[in-house]
């Protein structure tokens, strides 16, 4: 849904995890593009 | 987009790959964003493709309902404030600029901040659904 040239995490719990810990929000973009 | 990768902590979940996570997060058609707060609760929901500026419009939003989570009640009412501002163009502004009152409610407990919620709603954006629903805060 939005550009390529971020970062990703493939994994919600550790996206959740690291938020958590810089006391940031997590962002879960739920995809079925072509990969 | 590095208004992304400075202000959230972004994972991409992909069907093939996780169905169980989506089932684990209910979402049942992409593309959808969750904005989560830190503390892991769903803050906003964000379902089907959007234009650039309605997005960034909605994350924004969606940053707003976090800081409410956190109970960050003043810099919610400011950041939403800045949302309904910025964005004025995008249905993202009258939502943002309801959750302003609802922070102002929550931060000082007086409900005129809703009625002038309700005032500001329906001089700014008289047909949204957001007017609408702060009618009952009229009174």
């Amino acid at each position: 849904m939005v550009a390529l040239a971020i970062s990703w995490l493939k994994d919600a719990d550790q996206a959740l995890q690291t938020a958590k810990g810089q006391r940031k929000a997590a962002l879960l973009d739920f995809s079925a593009a072509p990969q | 987009m590095q208004f992304i990768s400075s202000t959230f902590v972004p994972a991409k979940i992909h069907i093939k790959e996780q169905p169980q996570t989506f089932k684990r997060f209910g979402v049942q058609w992409t593309p959808t964003l969750l904005v989560m707060a830190p503390n892991g609760e769903e803050a906003h929901r964000i379902e089907g493709f959007l234009p650039v500026e309605d997005l960034l419009a909605q994350l924004e939003l969606g940053l707003g309902k976090a800081l409410l989570r956190e109970e960050k009640i003043d810099e919610a009412e400011k950041h939403f404030r800045s949302v309904a501002l910025s964005y004025a163009g995008t249905e993202a502004a009258p939502q943002a600029l309801y959750w302003a009152g609802v922070a102002a409610y929550k931060g000082s407990n007086d409900p005129g901040k809703l009625k002038e919620t309700y005032e500001a709603l329906k001089k700014k954006f008289p047909s949204s659904e957001w007017a609408r629903k702060a009618m009952v805060w009229a009174a």
